[in-house]
């Protein structure tokens, strides 16, 4: 055998009896996982496609993340669908039709009689119905939350990044600021934000994205200053790669992972804190339906009318727990192939 | 003074099989593996990544966990089943019997912890003493490993030590309670290579002074050469090869072996090429029917045989201790 | 005497070690700390010591991927540390390096071709161009065209390794850094990567320096060796000389430390006592005085060596009693046996 020339690496004498999954040999993978896991291989076999489609599969088996979409996926339809799903405009008055304020729910399935306007969840304080409220709530809430999570990761993944590769006293500057608003309570500085550009809903959506910032831009930066002492940086850099080149496609890619997963949970954060600042009357203005706002006008009226405070509740915390399902799973299912 | 290897086994595998059940199939790690280590002997356990010998290790202290399990096999230390024990019996043979030492010597350590208490502890554990007499004792243990300066050094945490001195501590840990079996999971890998040669030496005289059976697991031929006894050759799951150091060595069978030794660069013995073995380890999830080895194998092409690909050889003598699984070595093959 | 491709001159490379709440320096490490080597064109260098003796630093000053604090770099003629960040291309294409992490190496977002092709991006080649050229390194490493579409996650560690290769070979550089390119990988796929560096170093004509720990690997690959500790080279001599005549303490113990493979060699051990010294407080003197088995009190750490020639000058070594102005001290290594 020492005999033997240099042989050409890598091809084997005849094909395995090894099914490729995908294409691929497995076997690969698994040696790979054998040697990083001192269980021998516990982890299944990594298949192929880009990382994002490996997730992809990942996320559809946690369970967390499955009923986090349903309720999601639910939310979605209502907002998108609103106009057909909601019996009336949201804003419309109905006192003609014969209806008083803080009507009980009318349900002719479950014996309201036929005379009387259906009314799924009822009449609101101002005359208007309550079902069709909620249900354009759900538009106000998940646009105002995407909006403001949006705004929030794309400022702070700015300052995360320039901040984290130029270090020196850009970092420091841009740190210093971010740890000032890191260290008020974000519902009040929220708040101090509203009270000097004024209520509204864009203000307040404007509020919690400043609010939130520091946030994002701390984790891409902590990702930024790890990623940039692996190799694959320094072969760019060896390979003569600029540094805005590096930073945008080399590093920036890589810090999306556990982006992504802090900003699915920060959206729940952010549906409570709009829901919170409309509660406080610094959100959304009248007659926007908003399910923050509609709890705050019918606080006082817990026990006479409890359902409409009930569902406004509900709505919240259905909105909530889905994302926050949602992004459990996600980040479940990268941490295993985020070890790589 | 040598300890003489005796007839009594201090520990006996046999037919062990430990299988790791994923979602994407059963990868068969340990696929009836037997072994045996005699009081005072220093038992090889050599092969490459994915080839099982860290999970047999694993499976002797029982540390396997879900979704691995150990499915089928004996393991007898010193004529007890350890398959059959309650956890509690298991604990309190970990560390006291049969003890561990692992790779990565400063992360196997706990950080929080000075370096004497965790040796204490095992005193404290194993042997019920104060807190008082187990210090004192650790203090001993640290200096019985080379460790200059024992108490001072007793007092630094983890992250403080070198690597050589780390290691060493992990050794003063399993060697506490005077264990009668010490399992070393690549002892050497992460160290310098002349610290490795200290700690080489250390293991040495922890048989020699003390009696203790070692196993060492390595992927490093030149270490098992210089300190084992017998050596056994791992392969996907199997024992390809077994026979005493010096055999092994001079006159390997299995063409895995041979192709492992010649694939080694060696000072001084200059080469134009090295050996290469060519192809992958199989996925254990999906062995290939037949020897495992078979695929790589450039000598069963050479002897023009069919029997390799259909049935999967059995490990047999081939003279004294000297086992191997290759129909190259089997009549009926021909 | 031809010139050197690279000539390396007083290299120093040093890290402020910082500490306490403030992030104060509490001292510096000199973890290159004034090197000269001299690398000819078609040769391959070894650079063999243990962790800590900065042999990776310098690999990656050299290149400047880490800026040198002093020395020169001159690398076919022109000094390289002096050059701006736009004049710094060429030596990008004459100069690549690969790493010793498979797994850390490549980036795990995009496929395998896209960092291949990041070289040949940089140097202005086509989308055309660069595909061809892809293809072509990845033939040249033992790999198939195709490949490149797949992900780095999809290759085992030894043929993440191949793709390190195939991307520092897609500029067409002159000289390859290698830092410790097979010291991850499994035996028998080191044999692998190591016929193929021999082989392609023979194809293309390449200058390597070959950074490692271990000796034998080096010894397989290289025709010079020297050998490093604490931040300067001890000893450097041919292949043959370094195994024939290991001159310095160091070398001597390092080779008796290796382990051989074959159960009859009865080396006899050459024992350093303790540890590498903190490179924050190195010892006064030789550097390796501490551990020396040899040392001489008064001389050794009181004295800092130079590397002298050993018999006909190209081997050299820095120990005072062996090629120094001491040499009549010098006692046997081993002791009786």
């Amino acid at each position: 055998m020492s005999d033997d020339l240099y042989d050409p690496p890598d091809r084997p004498l005849e094909p395995t009896n090894v099914q490729p999954l995908d294409g691929m040999e497995a076997s690969d993978a698994i040696r790979d996982e054998v040697r990083m896991d001192p269980s021998g291989g516990s982890v299944g076999a990594v298949t192929s496609g880009g990382l994002w489609r490996t997730v992809g599969r990942e996320v559809v088996r946690k369970k967390s993340a499955i009923i986090g979409m349903a309720l999601l996926s639910v939310l979605l339809l209502l907002a998108v669908f609103a106009p057909i799903i909601a019996p009336y405009p949201p804003d419309q008055v109905l006192f003609d039709e014969g209806v008083s304020p803080r009507d009980p729910p009318c349900i002719h399935l479950f014996g309201c009689p036929e005379d009387q306007p259906q009314h799924i969840l009822g009449i609101d304080g101002n005359g208007r119905d309550y079902f069709a409220r909620i249900v354009y709530g759900s538009r106000v809430s998940l646009l105002a939350a995407f909006a403001a999570v949006l705004f929030a990761v794309v400022w702070g993944t700015l300052i995360g990044l320039v901040s984290g590769f130029f270090g020196g006293w850009t970092d420091n500057v841009l740190m210093r600021i971010m740890d000032v608003l890191l260290s008020f309570p974000s519902l009040l500085l929220a708040i101090a934000v509203v009270t000097v550009l004024g209520p509204g809903l864009i203000n307040s959506i404007l509020a919690i994205a400043i609010v939130t910032i520091p946030q994002y831009a701390r984790i891409v930066r902590s990702s930024v200053l790890s990623i940039r002492e692996q190799e694959y940086v320094s072969a760019d850099q060896a390979l003569g790669v600029s540094r805005w080149r590096l930073l945008i496609h080399r590093i920036f890619p890589n810090t999306l992972t556990p982006l992504i997963v802090i900003a699915t949970l920060g959206i729940a954060t952010a549906v409570l804190e709009i829901a919170s600042l409309s509660f406080l009357g610094l959100g959304v203005q009248p007659p926007t339906p908003e399910w923050g706002s509609m709890l705050a006008a019918e606080r006082n009226q817990v026990f006479t009318a409890p359902h409409l405070v009930f569902f406004a509740g509900l709505m919240i915390m259905w909105n909530v727990l889905g994302f926050n399902l949602l992004g459990d799973g996600l980040r479940d299912a990268i941490d295993p192939r985020l070890g790589r | 003074m040598t300890v003489q290897a005796s007839d009594d086994p201090i520990l006996e595998i046999s037919g062990l099989e430990t299988y790791f059940f994923t979602r994407d199939g059963v990868v068969r790690a340990v696929d009836g593996v037997d072994l045996t280590v005699g009081k005072g002997e220093i038992l090889g356990l050599v092969g490459e990544s994915g080839c099982g010998k860290s999970v047999t290790s694993m499976s002797v202290l029982r540390l396997i966990q879900n979704p691995g399990e150990i499915v089928g096999g004996s393991i007898r230390f010193r004529g007890e089943s350890l398959l059959d024990l309650s956890e509690k019996e298991m604990r309190a043979i970990r560390g006291d019997r049969i003890s561990m030492i692992f790779q990565q010597p400063v992360g196997s350590l706990n950080p929080v912890f000075t370096a004497g208490s965790q040796i204490a502890e095992v005193y404290e554990i194993h042997e019920h003493m104060t807190s008082k007499e187990s210090k004192a004792r650790a203090d001993e243990m640290l200096e019985k490993v080379g460790i200059p300066d024992a108490e001072r050094r007793a007092k630094a945490y983890p992250h403080e030590l070198s690597g050589g001195m780390a290691q060493r501590v992990m050794i003063a840990m399993a060697l506490a309670a005077d264990p009668e079996l010490l399992i070393a999971d690549e002892p050497t890998t992460a160290l310098d290579v002349t610290i490795q040669a200290q700690i080489i030496d250390l293991m040495r005289e922890i048989r020699d002074d003390l009696g203790t059976s070692i196993i060492i697991i390595t992927h490093d031929l030149g270490v098992v050469a210089e300190i084992a006894d017998r050596v056994a050759v791992m392969y996907a799951g199997e024992i390809v090869e077994e026979a005493d150091t010096k055999t092994l060595f001079a006159d390997p069978k299995h063409p895995y072996t041979k192709g492992l030794i010649g694939s080694i660069p060696v000072a001084g013995l200059r080469r134009e090429w090295l050996d290469v073995i060519p192809g992958r380890v199989p996925n254990l999830i999906d062995l290939p029917t037949g020897c495992r080895f078979a695929p790589r194998c450039r000598a069963r092409e050479e002897a023009g045989l069919t029997i390799c690909t259909e049935q999967r050889p059995e490990l047999r003598t081939v003279e004294g201790e000297h086992t191997v699984r290759c129909f190259l070595y089997q009549e009926e093959a021909r | 005497m031809t010139e050197p491709l690279v000539r390396i001159t007083g290299l120093v490379k040093t890290y402020p070690v910082k500490g306490g709440a403030f992030q104060k320096v509490l001292g510096t490490v000199r973890a290159v700390d004034g090197v000269d080597l001299k690398i000819y064109q078609g040769e391959a260098l070894g650079l063999v010591g243990e962790s800590g003796c900065g042999k990776s630093t310098f690999g990656r000053a050299i290149l400047r991927l880490e800026e040198p604090d002093a020395g020169s770099v001159v690398f076919d003629g022109e000094d390289v540390l002096q050059l701006s960040r736009k004049q710094l291309k060429q030596y990008r294409r004459d100069a690549q390096v690969v790493f010793q992490d498979p797994f850390g190496s490549l980036d795990p977002r995009t496929s395998v071709g896209d960092s291949i092709a990041e070289g040949p991006r940089v140097q202005g080649l086509s989308r055309k161009e660069r595909g061809q050229r892809v293809g072509e390194v990845l033939e040249l490493v033992g790999l198939e065209p195709y490949h490149a579409n797949r992900y780095a996650h999809e290759f085992s560690g030894g043929q993440r390794q191949r793709i390190g290769i195939a991307r520092a070979l897609a500029v067409n550089p002159r000289f390859l850094v290698l830092d410790e390119p097979v010291s991850a990988l499994d035996v028998s796929i080191q044999s692998q990567i190591l016929n193929l560096l021999k082989q392609l170093q023979r194809e293309l004509d390449l200058t390597l320096l070959f950074i490692a720990h271990d000796l034998s690997v080096v010894e397989h690959l290289c025709d010079r060796i020297a050998v490093m500790y604490l931040g300067r080279i001890v000893e450097i001599a041919s292949r043959d000389d370094i195994f024939a005549s290991p001159t310095h303490p160091y070398t001597e113990a390092l080779l008796s430390a290796i382990p051989v493979p074959d159960p009859t060699v009865h080396r006899q051990r050459i024992l350093l006592e303790g540890d590498l010294p903190s490179p924050l407080h190195p010892p006064t003197g030789c550097g390796f005085n501490t551990r020396c088995p040899i040392a001489q009190q008064g001389i050794c750490d009181v004295h800092e060596p130079e590397l002298r020639p050993v018999d006909d000058g190209s081997h050299k070594a820095s120990c005072h009693l062996r090629t120094g102005d001491y040499q009549d001290l010098d006692r046997p290594l081993l002791a009786s046996t």
